[in-house]
């Protein structure tokens, strides 16, 4: 899922500044699961900025609303008729639902409730990790389902660097050396054979370094 | 009607200061003794996390407590009670409640 966190409310605030009647839109998808953006969070975000508001004698009146998906635009369309009603929109959904919610409603501002994370998972309650970032060109089949873009903070290869210390990464105690993770997978897989083989250049054109993406199914347009 | 304190959430605390509450206490039972398992741990985690942003927002973080009782301690809910009333009453409207008595006199 995508993840995210809380912005502080003291920057929501400031950003709502302005504005004296808003909506505040969450999402049902990935902030739902990750508990940054959803119903209960649209809620909760709600009644905290509008009782800072008032107290501070600048009242706000604020549209709660959750949207299936802010990422399809099947789901943004609902919002169109009573959207320019308001003088902005807080979404608390991931980057991508705000830009997509931005671009369809040119004329009206939208924020940013949340800061957006990574692709990642639940470890447990509270606790998301970093899997994936979307090279386009995954060879998970090859390094015993463990990513060595994700994992390995350098993106290596073909094995670990010198900073790689009894599992441990470099960059921090609480960082286990993505090489080692997989050396010790492919071991218990016994498939240490696929550690041996000569990767080829990995072209990175279908990651970010060569801009913003696009996927494009010709079965499927 | 709650059948657990487990059911109260962030959103449902933060109404009632919107609805005017100046202090709100939270009575579960006691820790360990839920008979939905962990709803009143549930409950003190959200309190918490209340508590948070009425400090963040100014609001004043003691208007919210939670307490935690058996259904046969009566006297004990009564001074509980009374000990909540009387740090609310020392903190005086709560600035939600100050900012409407101030709108209410200017129109």
């Amino acid at each position: 899922m995508i993840t995210g966190t809380p912005k502080p409310i003291e920057e929501i605030l400031e950003m709502l500044e302005p504005y004296d009647n808003i909506i505040l839109a969450g999402c049902y998808g990935c902030v739902t699961v990750c508990r940054v953006g959803g119903d209960k969070e649209v809620q909760v975000l709600a009644s905290t900025v509008r009782l800072a508001r008032e107290a501070a004698g600048k009242k706000i009146e604020i549209k709660e609303v959750c949207l299936e998906r802010q990422c399809d635009p099947e789901y943004l369309e609902p919002m169109r008729p009573y959207v320019e009603d308001y003088q902005a929109v807080l979404s608390i959904a991931c980057g991508a639902g705000i830009q997509f919610m931005a671009e369809k409603f040119a004329r009206t501002p939208l924020l940013p409730g949340i800061n957006t994370g990574f692709l990642g998972v639940t470890e447990r309650q509270g606790e998301w990790t970093e899997r994936c970032q979307g090279c386009g060109d995954c060879v998970l089949h090859l390094t015993g389902g463990i990513c060595p873009v994700t994992r390995c903070a350098k993106s290596l290869f073909h094995g670990p660097c010198g900073g790689s210390v009894q599992g441990i990464c470099e960059v921090s105690k609480e960082t286990k050396c993505g090489w080692q993770l997989i050396i010790d997978r492919l071991k218990a897989l016994d498939q240490m054979d696929n550690y041996g083989k000569i990767k080829p250049y990995k072209g990175w054109d279908s990651s970010r370094d060569g801009g913003p993406r696009r996927i494009i199914r010709e079965d499927m347009v | 009607m709650l059948p657990c304190t487990g059911r109260i959430d962030e959103a449902i605390l933060l109404k009632a200061f919107e609805k005017g509450a100046d202090g709100v206490m939270v009575i579960g039972c006691l820790e360990g003794d839920c008979h939905y398992v962990n709803g009143n741990i549930r409950a003190r985690a959200r309190v918490e996390r209340v508590y948070r942003i009425l400090e963040q927002i100014d609001i004043g973080p003691e208007r919210i407590r939670m307490y935690n009782l058996s259904a046969g301690e009566g006297s004990k809910f009564a001074a509980f009670t009374s000990e909540f009333v009387e740090q609310v009453v020392k903190l005086g409207p709560s600035p939600i409640n100050l900012a409407r008595q101030r709108e209410a006199q200017v129109s």
